[in-house]
């Protein structure tokens, strides 16, 4: 056998590798070139669908312009995607895949409160950083634990303490609300009520549904004609003939002033037929499913980079409405994973501790095309990001913004510390 | 609302549930008589119904023509699938009945997961071939699901008559009474079986079209059709249609008037309790033949 002479495979050696480094230049001066992989839970199928649909197409917007941007800590970024069913026990099976069989150095995504709050105690047992974009009130209520943070969403105590004052000063004092029975739901419940009472009003009636009901005019004699507010709030693939049944319900007879959470039409087509009723109601929106007037500069590339356009939809397909209100939970996240990392210094799943640390020693997020919801602030104690509401207004078929929040109009007093507890 | 509306509304309702569930179910109870199958996929082939529906109202481009085009070609699609089935695979375990329940358990599935690869996991809407609101003093009212409850009702007729009237119906009834001797005189007995069967998923795509104006199709929306419908069955006897009719209309209407008047858990408990004390009592039924 003829063998290779030393110096010519020192030759070919050094080539390859310069080739290598040549193809990823703005890698190089990073200790490894291997990809920091994350976790995505991702509803992909289940009741969440539609919201998986969009949280896919962000996070996949988001991590090209990371790796545009030279990756994290100088190496390139992937993300694993793996369904959970919207499910809480795939959900925490899906937390176990992620992190033990395909050693993502963390997991974020998850939006359905069941889901976040069946996976998050497995999180805590595999010590893995478990970021939600969820909404739900069960981060800062103290209920998960360390390794569980949502810095890229605010929670429903803030978003319905801070916009209760303009409910009721605006639409009326007697409120009824529909909400979806299970902890999301809760969240409303309770949290919206104890708001409406300090500012003197009243909830006159709460009628809860179960997330997986079909048929839901049985539901509506039970709003008292004394109501002057209906306050609903709804999720899963049922929310289009909910509104539907809605508008048949009252039909063109006296009604009470609407408030809805958009989550009751999220991916849903306002122009939809049977969806006219809606004209003249308001609805909480996160984030302006249409492009407002005063729209930051940022707000075209983020459109253009999900693929949304202004009115939006998809510019693929105008039917496909996107679940613009939370789908830039998923953008925000992964930008402060990003700076997560980076602050410390992140090398490899030993270094998971310093990353939750790092965040939680995050105060404030500007607004920018890395927040591009609006500027935040970070409370690292709680675990929970707090930033505006809009309130918008159905007029001519088109989600218009009147109203916005500040930021200290959601904040509350912190119910734990997370910071005290061990890792 | 007084209890007057209120009662209205609730009938109403309830009305609209009992046609649509009379459908499913009379599918269901025609399989098990006939065939003596219990067929746990009955639910995939009304979602399979309703997703076609959106497929096919998707084809075409106006809105009242592809509810009627999704009326006629759904539950053909359908009901040629399950023709399929039958004979590929519930032919082959000769209809035994604890084999085919298993079969049908794993055809669940197999429908289930393939509505959702190729359909996806959304709830697709399916515009109403016409916007007719009735507008009560109390309350306003969907015109399109009274016409669901006529159209219901004339299918069920028609169901009916063939059952009693048609040579197709004396096939299917002699064979239900018996096998061997319907043979004997010469009956297919396996085309019959698998007509009946795709009778039964045929009429299940029937009561999917007319529903999914009201609530979208999507990939998991045939479990409660299935256990309603089983209930309705079990509450009617096992193989009666008469039975089937008139339990579906009991369970209907006290699922409507207990759902509104209480929680609507209330009316899921009623539903299985009526199932529990039938099979205490009277396990043929009420109309059932004593086996």
């Amino acid at each position: 056998m003829k063998t290779l002479p030393r110096r010519s495979v020192l030759t070919g050696l050094a080539a390859g590798s310069a080739l290598a480094l040549g193809g990823l230049p703005r890698f190089v001066q990073a200790q490894s070139a291997a990809p920091i992989k994350l976790g995505f839970q991702l509803h992909r199928t289940g009741i969440g669908a539609a919201y998986g649909r969009w949280y896919e197409r962000t996070a996949q917007a988001a991590l090209a312009l990371v790796n545009a941007q030279g990756g994290i800590n100088g190496r390139p970024v992937e993300i694993l995607f793996e369904d959970d069913g919207t499910d809480p026990k795939r959900g925490a099976e899906v937390v176990e895949k992620l992190t033990t069989q395909h050693g993502c150095d963390l997991i974020f995504g998850p939006l359905f409160s069941h889901v976040v709050i069946g996976s998050a105690p497995r999180a805590g047992e595999l010590k893995v950083p478990y970021l939600v974009c969820s909404e739900g009130y069960h981060v800062a209520s103290g209920m998960l634990n360390r390794w569980t943070l949502q810095p890229g969403i605010t929670d429903v105590r803030a978003q319905v303490s801070s916009m209760a004052p303009w409910v009721t000063q605006t639409l009326g004092k007697r409120v009824t609300m529909v909400f979806p029975d299970y902890a999301f739901g809760h969240d409303h419940r309770d949290f919206f009520t104890e708001a409406v009472k300090a500012q003197g009003g009243e909830v006159i009636a709460q009628i809860a549904v179960p997330p997986t009901e079909t048929s839901f005019t049985r539901y509506f004699p039970q709003i008292p004609a004394e109501t002057e507010v209906l306050y609903h709030v709804m999720v899963g693939p049922a929310v289009l003939t909910f509104v539907k049944e809605l508008g048949e319900f009252y039909g063109s007879g006296d009604r009470p002033q609407i408030f809805g959470f958009i989550d009751s039409l999220e991916a849903v087509d306002l122009a939809a037929p049977g969806l006219e009723f809606l004209e003249g109601t308001y609805f909480w929106e996160a984030h302006n499913r249409v492009k407002q007037a005063d729209a930051p500069e940022w707000e075209a590339t983020y459109r253009a980079a999900v693929g949304v356009d202004d009115n939006g939809a998809s510019v693929s397909d105008a039917r496909d409405v996107a679940t613009y209100s939370h789908m830039f939970s998923v953008w925000e996240t992964l930008f402060t994973i990003k700076k997560g990392m980076e602050a410390a210094g992140y090398q490899s799943p030993a270094d998971r501790q310093k990353f939750v640390e790092a965040l939680e020693a995050m105060t404030t997020f500007d607004a920018g095309l890395d927040h591009v919801q609006g500027a935040k602030v970070f409370n690292g104690k709680t675990h929970q990001v707090f930033g505006s509401q809009f309130i918008s207004k159905v007029e001519g078929g088109k989600l218009m913004r009147v109203h916005q929040t500040s930021i200290a109009d959601g904040q509350y007093p912190d119910a734990v510390d997370y910071t005290a507890q061990s890792f | 609302m007084g209890t007057g509306p209120l009662l209205l509304l609730a009938t109403l309702e309830g009305t609209v549930m009992a046609a649509v569930l009379a459908l499913a179910a009379v599918g269901l109870s025609l399989s098990f008589g006939v065939m003596r199958v219990v067929n746990v996929a009955h639910g995939e082939f009304f979602m399979l119904g309703a997703v076609l529906a959106w497929a096919v109202a998707q084809a075409v481009p106006s809105a009242p023509l592809g509810f009627v085009a999704a009326l006629v070609i759904c539950p053909v699609l359908v009901g040629a699938l399950a023709y399929a089935i039958d004979a590929g695979l519930l032919r082959r375990l000769k209809h035994d009945p604890e084999a085919t329940i298993v079969a049908t358990i794993g055809l669940s599935y197999i429908l289930q997961q393939g509505a959702l690869s190729l359909f996806g996991p959304d709830a697709r809407p399916v515009e109403a071939p016409f916007t007719l609101r009735l507008q009560l003093p109390w309350f306003g009212y969907s015109g399109y699901k009274l016409f669901v409850v006529v159209a219901a009702a004339l299918v069920l007729l028609a169901v009916w008559w063939v059952m009693t009237r048609s040579r197709a119906g004396l096939v299917m009834r002699a064979t239900q009474i018996d096998r061997a001797t319907a043979r004997a005189f010469g009956i297919n007995v396996d085309r019959v079986y698998a007509g009946t069967f795709a009778l039964g998923a045929g009429l299940a795509a029937v009561a999917a079209v007319l529903i999914v104006p009201i609530q979208q199709a999507h990939y998991l929306m045939g479990h409660d059709p299935l256990l309603l419908s089983f209930i309705v069955v079990i509450i009617g006897g096992l193989g009666s249609i008469r039975g089937t009719l008139i339990a579906a209309l009991v369970i209907g209407l006290a699922d409507g008037i207990l759902s509104m008047l209480y929680p609507p858990t209330l009316a899921k408990i009623f539903a299985t309790l009526a199932v529990a004390l039938v099979l205490v009592f009277r396990p043929q039924g009420l109309f059932g033949a004593r086996p």
